[in-house]
């Protein structure tokens, strides 16, 4: 392989996009990126970019000993795959379960890499 | 006879090392040297006896070898399969299947953990995870966080059901002189402690504290003829559901329902046949999702199951006689300490705590982040 799993994936995110790999034989939504699929054990597996509309799945407020306490979050993507990440623009305690999130991306600065994170959905 | 076979052995030996904070620069394996050679001394055998050794911590990679240099042994038996708490559990299965095999004729399980000396950062180091570690989740207290989330979300359960199970935790811990934790506690005080994670302050979180054990195993013909009585496995169960929080299917659904229907299919009983239940509680939603998991209550009511001192002493259901990881002790891999507390329970030793016409128990263990789920059952000469 030439390029790995995560490679792909960091490459889309430095593009602002979030990455996602699709099982054409299980016909569902991979996902952390692999070389091999879960469900049917292919190597079959091809790169999609998600619109970027999700769900939250589960949240908490983790307080650490120093500085502010910060949203963790599981979303479910719209096409049918979880991660990790985190809800900003609004209070940490106020993500709540089901809340309508959409993807930007994060840029942390200096040899760190981008990271996917979400905002609520703002209502038409 | 295909698979484990139902009180093909026994356990006969049990002990903790010193547990709590430990003597300065101890080592993991000191203490599981220390373990290994208080649970022979509590089963009449010498070190020459042991040829299975099991072991596990997260403060050595190969702690196997460890282990058999320190004790000078060479076993013709050997695994130190990890699977984070859980992993006793699995030795027990595995060491089953040895004595049944004749691959050894004693197998002692050993555990030691200095984490609250040294740290515990310097204990287990986390593994750089590229799809978690940016968002900073305090593992494993956060994941647990995200499980609790979903349970409420979905069952209504309530922080105040949450503190019921720390509460009764401490209840337990104050009967056990071994406890870390000497005062009782009260569900405000769990409600108004430290924010760890929501919905967990640091009273819905397990201790850090050092400690170790271990647990000789033997064939049932032989454990007969040892000074104690032996508590037999009655059936063992495991699941594997997931590695990351992210990747766990749905998060208020452990593998403990694979794990305790495997259990209770090879012990040929149910819930309502178990007398004793430890359950690893590394947070108070633990308790509440393996009560649910393992058939102790439906799906959702565990929120209101523990409440009303119902597994507190002098409640109908004892869980986590001994303290539990809330109160009693937690070096970052518990599961061994259950299987002891159930051991030391069916051969009535426990007394202030003691469980009255007790001849049942399941020790429940918990590894990663709900990722490894392993069900033991145990039984007294009664139950065969």
């Amino acid at each position: 392989m030439t390029e790995s799993p995560l490679g792909v994936y960091q490459a889309h995110l430095e593009r602002g996009e979030l990455a996602y790999q699709w099982s054409p034989e299980a016909k569902r939504a991979v996902f952390y990126p692999r070389v091999i699929c879960p469900f049917t054990g292919s190597d079959r597996l091809e790169w999609r970019v998600s619109a970027g509309l999700g769900t939250v799945y589960a949240t908490t407020v983790t307080h650490p000993r120093e500085g502010a306490p910060y949203n963790v979050a599981l979303i479910d993507c719209d096409e049918g795959f979880r991660l990790m990440s985190r809800v900003e623009d609004i209070a940490p305690e106020a993500v709540k379960i089901g809340l309508r999130v959409r993807f930007r991306i994060h840029r942390p600065g200096g040899d760190e890499p981008s990271y996917p994170v979400f905002a609520p959905v703002e209502r038409a | 006879m295909d698979g484990l076979q139902r009180g093909s052995v026994a356990i006969v030996g049990i002990a903790e090392s010193d547990i709590g904070a430990v003597a300065k620069d101890m080592s993991a394996i000191d203490l599981m040297a220390q373990g290994v050679h208080r649970a022979l001394a509590d089963c009449g055998l010498r070190l020459s006896d042991i040829d299975g050794l099991l072991c596990a911590t997260a403060q050595s990679r190969t702690s196997g070898l460890s282990l058999a240099e320190y004790l000078g042994i060479s076993p013709a038996f050997i695994d130190s399969t990890i699977l984070g708490g859980s992993s006793f559990m699995f030795h027990v299965a595995h060491a089953q299947a040895a004595l049944q095999l004749g691959l050894c004729k004693v197998a002692v399980i050993a555990y030691g953990s200095t984490q609250r000396t040294i740290g515990r950062r310097q204990a287990s180091a986390r593994e750089y995870n590229p799809y978690e570690t940016p968002f900073r989740p305090f593992l494993p207290a956060t994941a647990y966080a995200l499980a609790a989330s979903r349970h409420m979300h979905q069952f209504g359960t309530t922080r105040t059901q949450l503190a019921a199970v720390a509460v009764a935790a401490r209840e337990w811990a104050l009967l056990n002189p071994a406890a870390w934790e000497k005062k009782p506690l009260t569900i405000d005080e769990v409600l108004a402690a430290r924010m760890i994670s929501y919905p967990f302050t640091i009273r819905d979180i397990c201790l850090v504290t050092d400690g170790g054990g271990a647990v000789v195993m033997t064939t049932a013909e032989h454990a007969r003829t040892l000074i104690k009585p032996p508590v037999f496995v009655l059936g063992c169960g495991q699941a594997i559901t997931h590695a990351n929080i992210s990747s766990m299917p749905d998060l208020t659904v452990t593998g403990a329902v694979q794990s305790g229907r495997a259990a209770y299919e090879m012990a040929r009983l149910g819930p309502g046949d178990i007398d004793v239940v430890e359950l690893y509680d590394a947070f108070t939603i633990n308790t509440v999702l393996f009560l649910e998991d393992l058939g102790f209550c439906a799906k959702g009511e565990g929120g209101r199951f523990v409440s009303d001192g119902r597994i507190a002493p002098g409640g109908t259901m004892p869980v986590n006689t001994n303290g539990g990881g809330l109160s009693y002790c937690h070096p970052g891999m518990y599961g061994l300490f259950l299987l002891v507390e159930a051991t030391r329970q069916l051969r009535r030793e426990c007394s202030a705590r003691q469980v009255a016409d007790c001849d049942t128990a399941i020790a429940h263990g918990n590894g990663g982040v709900l990722s490894s789920q392993s069900t033991v059952i145990l039984g007294t000469q009664a139950t065969l």
